[in-house]
C-alpha cells in the first residue's frame, strides 16, 4: 500500500514539475512560427523573403513585447499537409508557440486550421487561396490575411467581364486551390451576364500545357481563365502565347504573384489583368518598404512577403494591447482592432476570421510603359473589402449571415 | 469536319501533333538513360539534373556570354557532357562491378545536389529563355497553328535520335561500344581504352540529356525543378521500350508522346498517370519490355 501511494506521488511529482516547465517556457518568450514550402515551386512567393519579412517586423516592433524576447521558428512544409500539420503540433507542445504564420498551399493550411483549433494557437494564414479556411474550415483561431479566391474573382473576373469577356473557359490545376478558384470565378461571371463554357481539370505541375490550351480555344470563349498559381501559371501562359491563343482569347490570371510576372518578363505577360492585396509602388510607405526588402533579398515584395510583415505586427500589437500572449484574449483583440500600416488601411479581421482589406485590380504594363526595374503593374480599381471579400456566406459557425 | 468518336478530326490531328513534340523530349530524354543504361548498367537518376542543368547553360550563356540559342545548343552539351566525364572519372567508376543500386543511389544524390544548389542560386519560380528569332512564329496547318519552334523541336530530336541509333547499332565505333558491355577484358586484352569508352559513354548520354534541356528552353520556364517531374516519366518511358534498348526507347517516347496527348483531351485528369499505367501492363505482359531482350 505504502509503496502504492508513493508510486502515485511520484508520478504526481513529476506531472506537475513537468507542466510548470512547459508554461515557464511559453510564458519567458513570445514564439513566432512560419511554415511554408521553402524549396518547392511556392518558395518565391513567400518563401525565405517571408522570413526576412517577419524579422523586418519584429525589429520595427522594437524587438521585445511586454518585456519578453521574440523568436522565431521556420520550417518547410513540402507542400505536404501532414508535415505542416506535425511540425505545427511539435511546436506547440514543446517549443511555447504562441503564434504561427501559414505559407503557401492551401491542403497544407487546411490540415494546420485543424491543429490551431486543438491546441488553441492563432493561426495567420498568409499564402493559401482556399475561401474554404474562413468558410467550412474555419476555426476560432484562424486569421485569413492577404487574399483569397473570392476576391480573386470578385477582382480579376468582374474587371474583365464588364470590359466585354463575356464567355469564360477555364484552366484548372486539379486540387482544393484550383476548383475553388474556378467556383468563385464562375460565378462572378454568371452574376455579371456572362457564360461559362466549360474547363479542363489539369494535373499539378503538368510538364506541357498546349494540349489544354487547344481545347481551350476550340470552345470558342472569349476569355482564357487561368484557375492556377506559379509555374504552372507562368507555363501555360508561355504556351498560349507561344500557339498565338491569346490573339484570340484574352487570358485571365485568376492569381498571379510579382515574382510571376518577373519571371515571364512583360513582353510575355503585358495586358494581362490580376488582382492583388499589395503592390510595393502605390505609395511612398510601401516603397519605402520595398527599397528595405530589396536591400535584403534583392527583388520586390510580393503581396504574400508585405503581408507577413503586416501578420506579424498585427499580432504583436494585440499581444501588447491586452498584455499577454493567451490566446482566446489574443484573438478577441484582433477582432476588435483596425489594421494600419503599410499593407493596409482600416483593415479588420471579420468573425469569420478573413481580414477585410483593399483590393487592387492590376493590368501589367507593356514593356514601353514599363520605366524601372520592377515598374509592372498600373491600377485599374481600388475595391473596397466589403466589395472584394463580399458578405458572410454563414458556412462558418462562427459567424450569422 | 468529320468526326472520329465524336471528336472533330482537326482536334485529333491537332493532339497527334503535340504529342510529338511531346514524344520528342520523351525520346530525347529516354535515348540518353537508354544509352547509359545500355552500354554501362548504370541507372542514372541523375538525368533530369543534367536536363536542368542543359537549360540552365544556356540561358545563363546568353545572359553573360551573349552566347545565341545556335551556339548553345552546341556548347551546353559538351559543357554538360564535360561535367557528366568528370562526374564518371571521379565516382562513378568506383562503382562498377557493385549491385547496380549503388551508382543509383550516388546519381540520385547527385541529382538532389544539382537542383538543390540551382534552386539556392536562383530560386524557384525561373525564369524566361527567348525564342530564337528565326524560328518564331508559326505555320497555319489548317487544323490547327503549330509554332515553329515546336515543329524544329520534333525534326531536330528525331534527327540525334535516329544518329545516335546509327551510331551505336551501324557503325564499328558502335560495334566496340556495344563489345565493352559484352565483354570488356577481352576488349581490354585487343588494346581499345576501355575505361575511356565508358567515360565517353556517360559523357554522351549526359550531353543528350543537355541538349533536350537547351531544346526545351525556350517552351518553358527554366528553373531548378524543371527536370524533376520529367525524369520519372522518362523512366518509365525507358522501362516501357525495353531497358536499355535504344531502338525502343525512340519508339516509346514517341508513343507514349502521342498517347499522353490524346488523353489530354478524353479524360484530362490522367493525362499524368496513363504513362504509368502503360508501365504496369508492359511490365505484366512483356516484363522485358517492348523491344527488350529477355
Amino acid at each position: 500500500m505504502k509503496t502504492r501511494i508513493l508510486g502515485i506521488a511520484t508520478v504526481a511529482i513529476c506531472l506537475g514539475m513537468a507542466s510548470p516547465r512547459a508554461a515557464r517556457a511559453a510564458g519567458e518568450q513570445v514564439v513566432i512560427g512560419d511554415i511554408d514550402d521553402m524549396s518547392g515551386v511556392y518558395a518565391d512567393v513567400m518563401g525565405a523573403g517571408g522570413i526576412e519579412a517577419i524579422n523586418m517586423a519584429i525589429a520595427d516592433f522594437g524587438g521585445t513585447v511586454l518585456g519578453k524576447k521574440i523568436t522565431v521558428l521556420t520550417a518547410d512544409h513540402q507542400n505536404k499537409p501532414d508535415i505542416g500539420a506535425s511540425k505545427f503540433r511539435e511546436w506547440a507542445d514543446q517549443n511555447g508557440l504562441t503564434m504561427l504564420l501559414g505559407g503557401s498551399n492551401t491542403g497544407v493550411n487546411i490540415a494546420m486550421a485543424k491543429v490551431a483549433a486543438v491546441k488553441k494557437v492563432p493561426l495567420f494564414n498568409i499564402g493559401p487561396g482556399g475561401a474554404s479556411l474562413t468558410n467550412e474550415d474555419c476555426t476560432a483561431y484562424s486569421v485569413h490575411y492577404v487574399y483569397d479566391t473570392v476576391s480573386l474573382a470578385n477582382g480579376t473576373a468582374t474587371a474583365i467581364v464588364n470590359a466585354g469577356g463575356k464567355s469564360w473557359f477555364y484552366l484548372t490545376a486539379d486540387y482544393a486551390f484550383g476548383t475553388q478558384l474556378q467556383a468563385a470565378a464562375s460565378k462572378v461571371v454568371e452574376t455579371h451576364g456572362g457564360r461559362n463554357l466549360g474547363a479542363v481539370r489539369v494535373p499539378l505541375g503538368a510538364a506541357d500545357f498546349s494540349s489544354f490550351l487547344l481545347q481551350a480555344q476550340s470552345s470558342g470563349a472569349q476569355v482564357l481563365g487561368l484557375a492556377n498559381a506559379g509555374t504552372d501559371f507562368s507555363n501555360s501562359l508561355k504556351a498560349a502565347n507561344e500557339f498565338g491563343i491569346t490573339q484570340k482569347m484574352k487570358p485571365a490570371a485568376l492569381l498571379a504573384f510579382l515574382t510571376d510576372i518577373h519571371s515571364l518578363g512583360l513582353k510575355t505577360a503585358q495586358g494581362l489583368y490580376l488582382t492583388t492585396a499589395w503592390y510595393w509602388d502605390l505609395n511612398p510607405e510601401t516603397r519605402a518598404f520595398g527599397k528595405r526588402f530589396f536591400a535584403k533579398i534583392n527583388r520586390e515584395p510580393t503581396m504574400d512577403q508585405a503581408g507577413a510583415y503586416s501578420a506579424t505586427l498585427t499580432y504583436l500589437k494585440a499581444v501588447k494591447a491586452v498584455g499577454t500572449t493567451d490566446s482566446d484574449k489574443v484573438m478577441a483583440e484582433l477582432k476588435k482592432m483596425r489594421i494600419n500600416d503599410l499593407f493596409t488601411k482600416d483593415g479588420f479581421i471579420r468573425a469569420d476570421g478573413a481580414m477585410i482589406h483593399d483590393m487592387y485590380v492590376m493590368q501589367v504594363k507593356s514593356p514601353q510603359e514599363s520605366k524601372y526595374p520592377w515598374d509592372y503593374y498600373k491600377l485599374v480599381k481600388k475595391m473596397s473589402g466589403a466589395e472584394a471579400f463580399g458578405p458572410i456566406t454563414g458556412l462558418c459557425p462562427l459567424a450569422r449571415k | 469536319m468529320s468526326e472520329i468518336f465524336g471528336i472533330p478530326v482537326a482536334v485529333i490531328l491537332g493532339q497527334l501533333m503535340l504529342g510529338l513534340v511531346n514524344g520528342s523530349f520523351y525520346a530525347l530524354l529516354s535515348l540518353g538513360l537508354a544509352v547509359i543504361f545500355g552500354l554501362m548498367g548504370v541507372v542514372n537518376f541523375a538525368h533530369g539534373a543534367f536536363y536542368t542543368l542543359g537549360a540552365f547553360a544556356a540561358l545563363l550563356g546568353l545572359q553573360y556570354f551573349g552566347i545565341n540559342y545556335w551556339v548553345a545548343l552546341l556548347v551546353a552539351p559538351l559543357a554538360v557532357g564535360a561535367v557528366g566525364v568528370v562526374i564518371e572519372r571521379l565516382l562513378l567508376r568506383r562503382l562498377y562491378g557493385l549491385d547496380p543500386l549503388y551508382g543509383l543511389l550516388l546519381t540520385f544524390g547527385l541529382a538532389l545536389i544539382v537542383e538543390g544548389s540551382l534552386h539556392q542560386v536562383f530560386g524557384a519560380t525561373g525564369q524566361s529563355y527567348p525564342v530564337p528569332e528565326s524560328l518564331s512564329g508559326g505555320v497555319n496547318l489548317h487544323f490547327m497553328f503549330l509554332p515553329l519552334y515546336r515543329g524544329w523541336v520534333i525534326l531536330a530530336s528525331v534527327v540525334v535520335c535516329f544518329g545516335t541509333w546509327f551510331v551505336i547499332e551501324r557503325t564499328r565505333l558502335g560495334a566496340t561500344l556495344r563489345a565493352a558491355t559484352e565483354n570488356a577484358p577481352l576488349l581490354q586484352a585487343f588494346g581499345v581504352n576501355v575505361p575511356l569508352l565508358k567515360a565517353a559513354t556517360y559523357g554522351g548520354g549526359v550531353a543528350l540529356a543537355a541538349l533536350a534541356g537547351v531544346l526545351a528552353s525556350p517552351v518553358v520556364l527554366v528553373n531548378s525543378h524543371m527536370g524533376t517531374s520529367l525524369v520519372i516519366v522518362v523512366f518509365a518511358v525507358v522501362v516501357i521500350g525495353g531497358m536499355g534498348s535504344i531502338l525502343g526507347a525512340i519508339v516509346s517516347g514517341l508513343a507514349l508522346g502521342v498517347i499522353e496527348g490524346f488523353t489530354k483531351v478524353i479524360y484530362p485528369e490522367a493525362s499524368n498517370l496513363v504513362v504509368f499505367v502503360i508501365m504496369a501492363l508492359v511490365l505484366i505482359l512483356r516484363p522485358a519490355g517492348l523491344f527488350g531482350r529477355e
